[in-house]
């Protein structure tokens, strides 16, 4: 009796407060909220026609794009991007052979020690080493962009609110802002040194538009469009978000499968145990 | 500690005869979960969840215990520690997501098993001390899965404890210094990664230890069932093997492909993207909510926005945040009074029609509570949770013990026999609507 007498007499003093100082007060200039005043941001990204190979549980991976894609990342991303929890070995999975792994890793210049003195130099990559990063600290990395820092791009594809398509669409954002929504925004504009980008959810941007047309020569001859680079650099970087995506997907259909099937022979023993046990309709004999 | 008419175990080879003589673990089995212990014949789907917890308890801790070998606790390398994991230990990937996902689903089995309880008052006696170890246990686990989560050192890991742990900054008088001792330094930092390391490793062998207690306490009376009669005789009962064992173990399967589901192909589905980003002191998250299964208490914390003042004076009684934080521990501790908030003799819902309605309100305000704990603190998100937070202590500290007092509940079976084969010998037919007495259970034999 105490307890049920407490507990209704704490249970109307933690609901009276509730109601009377914080529910109130907010109730009485409660207002449902209208459409922002700002410039708001793109939420829903664009997906590239067809989708990307390896959507879907049935996804595979095009090495021949994610090659393209690297080429993407190296000439134009790299110089401002790092990406550092990829390895130059790791390239073998998209295609490369060993030879080239080697011959690719060699083209970068990571830190190193001169064997001689213990002096920090630069030396040609090996296999084994991770991608180098442009700049030396984040100091130095937003000195170099209008005080922003360019984040690494390994993990960015899982990294943000579907991010896969998020990359897609911000590397194709840079359009003209809609003159009805700038009618609607009084305080919107693009400072000097950032870009007007409506998906990025500050709608200006530090990065300057990248991909522009024809801005690298493809090796395999496949034109070089934004919506190419942009199709081939997402697909590159989600891999090197999750280079055991594909993989996962084909253990994924052996895993099920084979839980399925013990599922299965699970339920037709449980019938079986149960049988005499289950009343059925017309059935007297049950035990 | 079971009915007279358990099966008995006997040894039949050599060796088993030796060992029962020695070290009687086989029998142990036997009357715990073989066919010695005798279940009711009548459970529901919804009394498949405990053995589904232990599954997943199990399953965290062996997927946990591989992660740590390759896991390492400081600041400056954990985030990239995990990606180690993710790329070069073989099956590092699957293990990270198992674990990840395990807790998610463990909490998902423990919602249903808690709320099976709340329909069929499973906290009442006989039971009562089952449901107080289940209460500690799911505190246990609250703490475990919080601490777990700050491991990989991502933006929500980090900033999520150090909302959480602010909280015990509202404390009166002790709160900052207190906060500062258990965290190590004013925020999160390479002690608090290292302490909560510690302690998420050993929790979960605590929380084990809690849930061996719990099953202790549940042979006792043994498992309640869906219309709450207890069991009288033989015919309202079955051997724990092989009726249950099949059950669980279809079940079992079918949970563990949805689980494999979710593992294999959206294994990320359940969390935060900010947590692939690593934790940057300097960097307020937009928006920082915990993991989803700490959402409705989430919501009631926040749900207190303004400071208990004395009104037109201005002076501050009890901050917001500490109301906060009363009322989100509160909501939880309340559980462990429920046994003597409801009083009502009748155990399953089902034969309380009062009691019924009330209950489907209160599922509909706790999925109320889930969806505001993850929503932006903007309105009409904050006055829905006010409303909803108020319902949820209305419910538990108010409602119930009223309903148990003018509820008229239906006629309730004569047996378990009864309500499975629609006659038993033993029924006089002419049973009264009246509920059996807490103690009208056959004496448990030794
Ligand atoms: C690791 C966590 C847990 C494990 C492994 C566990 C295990 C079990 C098992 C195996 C049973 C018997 C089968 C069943 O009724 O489903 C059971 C019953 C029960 N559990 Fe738990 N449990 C856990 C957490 C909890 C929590 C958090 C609560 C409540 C807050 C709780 C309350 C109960 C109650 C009241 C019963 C008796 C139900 C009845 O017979 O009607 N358990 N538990």
């Amino acid at each position: 009796m105490t307890i049920r007498l407490g507990g209704i007499l704490f249970g109307l003093a933690i609901t009276g407060v509730l109601l009377l100082w914080s529910l109130l007060p907010g109730a009485l200039n409660f207002a449902f909220p209208t459409k922002p005043d700002y410039y708001a941001f793109q939420e829903k990204n664009i997906a590239p026609e067809g989708g990307f190979s390896f959507d879907g549980p049935l996804g595979k991976w095009d090495t021949q794009q994610l090659q393209r894609g690297y080429q993407v990342y190296k000439e134009v991303c790299s110089a401002c991007h790092s990406l550092k929890f990829v390895a130059f070995r790791n390239l073998q999975e998209i295609g490369f052979t060993e030879p080239e792994v080697r011959a690719e890793a060699a083209s970068w210049e990571v830190p190193g020690i001169d064997p001689k003195d213990g002096s920090a130099i630069k030396r040609p990559g090996i296999p084994t080493d991770q991608f180098p990063s442009p700049y030396a600290n984040e100091v130095e990395a937003r000195a170099f962009n209008n005080n922003a820092l360019p984040p690494d791009l390994t993990l960015i594809t899982k990294a943000r609110k579907d991010g896969v398509h998020y990359v897609y669409s911000l590397m194709q954002g840079y359009n003209e802002p809609d003159p009805e929504d700038v009618a609607k925004s009084p305080d919107f504009e693009t400072p000097p040194g950032l870009y007007f980008n409506e998906y990025f959810y500050n709608i200006n941007i530090a990065m300057p538009p990248q991909l522009l047309d024809g801005i690298v020569t493809y090796s395999d001859g496949t034109e070089a469009t934004t919506e190419q680079m942009a199709q081939d650099i997402t697909a590159f970087l989600t891999w090197a978000g999750e280079p055991s995506l594909i993989k996962r997907k084909q253990t994924g259909w052996f895993v099920i499968g084979f839980l399925l099937f013990a599922t299965f022979l699970g339920f037709m023993s449980y019938k079986t145990v149960w049988a005499t046990k289950k009343p059925k309709k017309g059935s007297p004999d049950l035990v | 500690m079971s009915f007279a008419w358990a099966n008995s175990y006997e040894p039949k080879t050599d060796l088993t005869k030796w060992l029962d003589e020695k070290l009687p673990v086989p029998r142990l089995v036997y009357n715990a979960i073989g066919a010695g212990y005798p279940v009711p014949r009548n459970l529901n789907y919804m009394w498949n969840f405990g053995v589904l917890a232990g599954f997943f308890l199990m399953f965290q801790i062996i997927t946990g215990i591989i992660l740590a070998m390759h896991y390492a606790a400081n600041t400056d390398v954990a985030f990239g520690q995990i990606e180690h994991i993710m790329r070069n230990v073989n099956y590092g990937w699957l293990m990270k997501y198992a674990h990840a996902n395990g807790a998610s689903f463990f909490f998902m089995v423990i919602y249903l098993h808690i709320f099976r309880g709340f329909y069929y008052s499973s906290y009442k006696a006989p039971r009562e001390m089952i449901w107080l170890l289940g209460v500690v246990i799911f505190l246990l686990m609250m703490a475990t899965a919080f601490m777990g989560y700050v491991l990989p050192w991502g933006q929500m890991s980090f900033w999520g404890a150090k909302v959480i742990t602010g909280l015990f900054g509202a404390i009166p008088f002790i709160g900052e210094p207190l906060q500062v001792w258990l965290v190590g330094g004013y925020a999160p930092n390479n002690s608090t990664l290292n302490r909560f390391f510690s302690l998420h490793f050993l929790m979960p062998f605590v929380i084990l230890g809690a849930v061996i207690l719990h099953i202790w306490a549940l042979h006792i009376p043994g498992s309640s069932n869906p219309t709450g009669v207890e069991v009288k005789k033989e015919s309202d009962t079955v051997p724990f093997h092989p009726y249950y064992t099949a059950k669980d173990g279809w079940f079992l399967g079918l949970v563990l492909s949805l689980f494999a589901f979710v593992v294999f192909f959206a294994p990320n589905a359940l969390g935060h993207a900010e947590n692939w980003i690593e934790a940057n002191p300097l960097s307020t998250p937009a928006l920082i909510v915990p993991e989803w299964y700490f959402y409705p208490f989430y919501a009631i914390l926040r749900a207190f926005t303004g400071d208990l003042t004395i009104p037109f004076t201005g002076i501050v009684l009890i901050e917001a945040k500490l109301l906060g934080v009363i009322a989100m521990f509160g909501s939880i501790l309340l559980w462990f009074f429920l046994p003597w908030l409801d009083k009502s003799p009748v155990r399953s819902g089902s034969y309380r029609p009062l009691f019924r309605i009330f209950f489907w309100i209160f599922v509909v305000d706790m999925a109320a509570l889930f969806y505001l704990g993850g929503a932006k603190a903007e309105e009409p998100f904050i006055v829905m949770s006010q409303i909803a937070t108020a319902w949820y202590f209305l419910h538990f500290l108010v409602i119930l013990p009223i309903i148990s007092q003018i509820e008229v509940p239906k006629a309730l079976p004569f047996s378990i026999t009864e309500a499975v084969l629609g006659k038993d010998e033993g029924s006089s037919k002419s049973a009264t609507p009246s509920a059996p007495p807490a103690g009208a259970m056959p004496e448990p034999a030794e």
